[in-house]
């Protein structure tokens, strides 16, 4: 069984706690993607659940057993690295069947399990060359070849595709999806990547200076982010969050106004009962790229609301055309269809659906939600 | 513009520097030839029979070449009162040599992989510790050394100079080989673990197979230092157990009637031949070794 359990787990260097009591339960065959920013501990979680570290405090269960005091090699765990650590002087071969030599398994067995990866990964004709006669590509294949080969319940991927150009990181996203879906095993896999934790994720734990901000869906993640951290790290390009000040006129609404003017933002229907108490106080509005368009374009938008700024920078992306504004002081990103672009400094008319904006208490940071 | 380039040989391009090349080249011709002087001087001489050196001139080239006296430092000539050549000090040097190297080259090779892969609370104080030992001038540690071997009953014996050598070896193996590793990725060690192995598995099948620069460059460092020690020889060792450094202090110092200039320098230039060998057949290794120790980081 590959659930993996962490309870309360701490994690210090010396005086520098990096891991701060986290809590996680992860259910068999789930593929959990940890994304947070640089050194907030996240292959140091990783190396707590492989045993590479030692726990300072707490426990870690995989599968029913508790394997605080158990080494990495007998935690039934498999590793990818982000520098692949693939050994330089053995063959691909060799470096595949490596860990089933130090477990003296029979060699027809090995031979067996080699075949196996090889055909799944396509390797065969690599079998006799060293790492260094490798490309990127094929260095993880064989890195992950290496991985499979030990069948373990759980894998632990650290960045594994981050030393890849930009096509063969999708090509590879995709293959290890569909391992994923055929091997049905539990995967705790790191990244810095947006797309590869939303498009792998069956949850996404975001984590911020050894803790856990969130850990829900990537829907979720990216549609109710709990706080500000969570809202401003996920999506690409990030959430616009622009202050303003709740203000009563006709109806409740978000004054945010700078050096252009005044605008007076509507407060989305379903968080009325919430932001009243906020009222003549500041909240934040976050507004991510796509629900920014140009006016008239909204379709199916229940809560409509159009304003007009001067475009900064105009950045054409293929599909879509990022217009690039200020507002409330801030930079905020609005997501329009190529032929919809206008030239640099022109008035544009915007227009938002204020059911997807999300409303922030700037002291908390939490988001503010319909039942809060 | 008739600056070329031909394989990398950037051409004079005008009268000026015509002139400086030219210079460059005649101080470096004269430094080679006051570097190669003795050398030409040690062979000739080698070379010469006894009468040749007392009527010629230093420089001069032999005039009848010949090996006697080669032969006789080999295996006649007197050190001391024993008048057996230099061969069975060549002997006690390579019966030294030869386990000091490895085993010094072998401990710090194991080291410098603990030092970098397996840190523990306090190794680089250890490490800092070690590297001070490569400081220590030797003169410091003969007595307590003398008393060391004394007690270890090893005083006066091969085994003991093997001993002394591999002691003070270390650091400099152990800081060659710290070196090497600390460029080798940690995944690969990680990964290791993860495949079962364990602290000396990982050192013999993944860390020795990667290391053969860092092993040539300290194997010859090492074979260097000790073969060409003349302190710790003369020190620990008497008599028939003397390296040959020693021996051929004793022989050119043996002086029983006529001075053999031509066997003195034939027993030096046979106790140089070993360091010189190896330089032959690893030399390449041992620049290849320092430069990627420098781009490996
Ligand atoms: N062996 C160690 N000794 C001391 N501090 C360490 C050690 N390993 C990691 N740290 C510290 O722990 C923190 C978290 O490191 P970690 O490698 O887990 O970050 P990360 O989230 O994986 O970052 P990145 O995204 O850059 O890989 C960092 O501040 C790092 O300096
Ligand atoms: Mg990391």
């Amino acid at each position: 069984m590959g659930k993996v359990r962490l309870d309360n787990v701490w994690k210090r260097f010396g005086s520098n706690e990096v891991i701060k009591g986290i809590d996680m339960e992860i259910e068999d065959g789930e593929f959990v993607v940890l994304v947070g920013p640089s050194g907030c501990g996240k292959s140091t979680l990783l190396n707590l659940v492989s045993g590479l570290e030692t726990l300072s405090d707490g426990d870690v269960h995989i599968g029913e057993r508790k394997v605080n005091d158990i080494a990495p090699k007998d935690r039934d765990i498999a590793m990818v690295f982000q520098s692949y650590a693939l050994y330089p002087t053995k063959t691909v071969e060799e470096n595949i069947t490596f860990g089933m030599v130090t477990r003296r398994v029979p060699k027809e067995e090995r031979q067996k399990a080699l075949k196996e990866v090889t055909d799944l990964l396509h390797i065969e004709m690599l079998l006799d060359r060293k790492p260094g006669q490798l490309s990127g590509g094929q260095r993880q294949r064989v890195a992950m070849g290496r991985a499979l080969v030990r069948d373990p319940e759980v894998f632990l991927f650290d960045e594994p595709l981050s030393n890849l150009d930009a096509k063969l990181r999708v090509e590879m996203r995709t293959e290890i999806k569909k391992l994923h879906q055929r091997l049905g095993k539990t995967i705790i896999y790191v990244t810095h990547d947006q797309v590869e934790a939303m498009s792998l994720a069956t949850r996404i734990a975001v984590m911020d200076a050894g803790t856990i901000r969130q850990i829900a869906p990537p829907e979720e993640i990216y549609e109710r982010p709990v706080d500000l951290f969570v809202a401003s790290f996920i999506g690409s390009p990030a959430m616009a969050l622009v202050k303003g000040k709740v203000v009563q006129s006709d109806g409740l609404k978000l004054d945010v106004t700078d050096e252009e003017g005044t605008v007076l933002f509507p407060i989305p229907r379903e968080l009325t009962a919430t932001a009243k108490s906020f009222l003549g106080r500041e909240l934040i509005l976050g507004l991510r790229p796509e629900s920014i368009v140009k006016e008239g374009e909204q379709r199916g938008g229940r809560q409509t609301f159009a304003f007009e700024r001067r475009i900064d920078v105009v950045e054409p992306t293929g599909p879509d055309t990022l217009i690039i504004f200020t507002l409330g002081g801030v930079e905020a990103i609005a997501r329009v269809h190529p032929e919809d672009k206008a030239p640099v400094d022109s008035m544009y008319r915007f227009e938002v659906d204020m059911e997807r904006a999300k409303l922030f208490d700037p002291e908390t940071g939490k988001r503010l939600s319909a039942s809060s | 513009m008739s600056a070329r380039q031909i394989h990398g040989i950037v051409r004079a391009t005008s009268p000026l520097n015509t002139f400086l090349r030219l210079l460059l080249f005649a101080i470096l011709g004269l430094f080679a030839l006051y570097y190669l002087m003795p050398l030409f001087v040690m062979i000739a001489t080698a070379l010469k029979p006894l009468e040749e050196i007392r009527t010629g001139t230093l420089i001069s080239l032999p005039q009848e070449p010949t090996l006697e006296p080669a032969l006789r430092a080999w295996d006649s000539a007197c050190v001391g009162v024993r008048c057996e050549g230099l061969k069975p000090y060549v002997w006690n040097s390579m019966a030294m040599v030869i386990p000091a190297v490895i085993i010094s080259t072998f401990l710090g090779a194991i080291n410098g992989y603990a030092l970098t892969k397996w840190r523990f609370r306090g190794s680089d104080l250890i490490f800092g510790l070690m590297l001070f030992g490569a400081f220590i001038p030797f003169q410091v540690v003969l007595l307590p050394m003398a008393r060391t071997l004394g007690i270890l009953g090893m005083a006066g014996t091969v085994p003991g100079l093997v001993l002394v050598h591999t002691i003070y070896g270390l650091a400099f193996t152990t800081l060659f080989f710290r070196n090497f590793f600390v460029g080798v990725s940690d995944g690969i060690v990680q990964a290791a673990k993860i495949d079962g192995a364990g602290f000396f598995g990982i050192f013999f099948r993944l860390m020795l197979p990667m290391a053969p620069p860092a092993i040539v460059v300290t194997v010859i460092w090492q074979f260097t230092q000790i073969w060409n020690d003349f302190l710790f020889g003369v020190a620990f060792t008497v008599g028939d157990s003397n390296p040959v450094t020693v021996a051929l202090n004793n022989l050119v110092a043996s002086s029983t009637g006529v001075k053999e200039y031509n066997v003195d320098m034939a027993a030096a230039i046979i106790a140089a031949v070993p360091t010189l060998i190896v330089y032959v057949f690893a030399g390449k290794y041992f620049i290849r070794g320092l430069a990627a120790g420098a781009v490996k980081g």
